[in-house]
């Protein structure tokens, strides 16, 4: 469960945006500039809002009125850049690690998300050797390894050719069949959107102009 | 013909132990006024860089006689510090000293490029997966820096292996104290017969300064090369 209000002033775009979802897959949906990444740096505590309040399954993250602003490494969000952003140098399997090492808690997880992404055979390679697909397979699994609270995809398929997107896309549907983790995704492609979310906010120079189910978000496309 | 004598080892030796031993003792302090230079914005920040280029642009006599007022036996710091045992004055404790204050904003100065040349969205990245600034400090900047970082020390320990002015004037020359390799060929240089001694180090001089150099750039080269295949 997520409660959301931002206001927040970009150099070409003013933010003024309230929602609140239960679905486990909640896609922000718009064009790019509307300020859906924003969003997402605002939740993990990347930016100081100039006027937010974000709650997540009950535990305020930001409230500016009331002075609250946990830091990001104490946020528990699991963020998956669409820069990527694997360490450089750091091998796959020490990218994977790096939040429990971090956190100082046992990588349960590891075997687990290996296999569902497929990771074993990178796991020694550094991140300059793999291909676009398989990097954001490894950041996908960096950013679980947290035992995130929350997921954030930030165009996780962009820039992608076609085959490495329909992997990827692939394995982040089983993820979601597997894991159950509330994942936030930021997209301005419609397939990935149905492909993945329960659950889709549209977004429109900084304002949330509707809030549709599924069913909804098809016949208004349609 | 080219054999050094007992006090021209003796000279080299101790050079090489203080060049080496000033980089180490400084670098923590450089690694962290690098660090502050390269990401705080503070009130007499101008300040602070102005006085670490200081011994860059002084003449060096002029730092070793700033050294000698602060920390010679009756200094305001040497005095203080004499009360614990520590003493610089005509000690070789005192030509590292001076070695690490002439080195010193070389150090800086590369640590800090290195450190300004590190991708910040990485360090985000790993504050979201729960690292604290200090792990941040050492399992991304530090590691993703190691190149400005031998090159900054590499820099400096020249600079110490080279340092004469401020030495002297702040140490003296004591044989197997303080007598360093540059103040051991300028000694050399007022003896009727130093000539064959003054070439001997010279040389010497040489041969280090270069290996050090192409030592940096072999080390160095690697590590840039290795990270810059992406």
């Amino acid at each position: 469960m997520i409660e959301l209000a931002l206001s927040h002033k970009l150099a070409d775009l003013d933010i003024d945006i309230r929602f609140s979802s239960a679905a486990r897959c909640l896609a922000l949906f718009g064009d790019s500039g509307a300020g859906k990444t924003t969003i997402l740096n605002a939740i993990a505590g990347l930016l100081r809002p100039r006027q937010a309040r974000i709650v997540l399954d009950g535990q305020v993250l930001v409230d500016t009125e009331a002075g609250i602003d946990m830091p990001p490494a104490a946020r528990e969000v699991g963020y998956v850049f669409q820069d990527g952003r694997l360490f450089p140098h750091l091998s796959a399997r020490a990218n994977l690690l790096y939040a429990s090492q971090a956190r100082q808690r046992k990588a349960t997880q590891f075997e687990r998300l290996v296999d569902l992404l497929e990771l074993a055979p990178l796991l020694e390679r550094r991140p300059q050797t793999l291909s676009g697909g398989e990097r954001q397979r490894v950041a996908i699994g960096r950013a679980l390894m947290s035992e995130p609270r929350i997921l954030l995809l930030d165009e996780p398929l962009t820039g992608l050719h076609r085959e490495a997107r329909v992997q990827v896309l692939d394995h982040l549907r089983r993820l979601k069949q597997a894991l159950r983790v509330a994942t936030l995704l930021v997209s301005h492609q419609a397939d990935e959107v149905i492909a993945l979310a329960d659950e889709v906010i549209r977004v429109h120079a900084g304002t949330m102009t509707a809030q549709l189910d599924m069913a909804q978000f098809q016949s208004q496309r349609d | 013909m080219f054999a050094l004598s007992a006090d021209e080892w003796q000279a080299l030796a101790l050079s090489l132990r203080v060049a080496t031993l000033s980089v180490i003792v400084s670098m923590p302090f450089a690694l962290a006024l690098a660090w502050l230079l390269s990401r705080r914005r503070f009130p007499g920040r101008l300040l602070v860089e102005a006085l670490m280029f200081l011994p860059l642009t002084l003449p060096p006599v002029v730092t070793g006689y700033a050294l000698l007022v602060l920390f010679g036996r009756h200094g305001w710091i040497g005095e203080w510090l004499a009360q614990f045992g520590i003493v610089f004055a005509f000690r070789w404790t005192g030509a590292v000293l001076a070695a690490a204050v002439m080195g010193f904003p070389l150090l800086v100065l590369s640590i800090r490029a290195a450190f300004d040349n590190v991708d910040r969205r990485l360090e985000r990245a790993a504050e979201t997966l729960g690292a604290s600034a200090w792990r941040r400090f050492v399992t991304i900047v530090l590691p993703l820096s190691t190149r400005g970082i031998i090159v900054g020390s590499v820099l400096a320990f020249a600079r110490a292996f080279g340092e004469f002015g401020a030495t002297i004037t702040f140490v003296s020359s004591i044989p197997g104290e303080t007598r360093t390799l540059p103040i051991a060929i300028y000694e050399l240089m007022s003896l009727p017969a130093g000539d064959a001694g003054v070439q001997r180090l010279t040389v010497v001089a040489l041969v280090v300064a270069l290996g050090a150099t192409v030592g940096a750039a072999i080390l160095g080269g690697s590590l840039w090369g290795r990270r810059r295949d992406d």
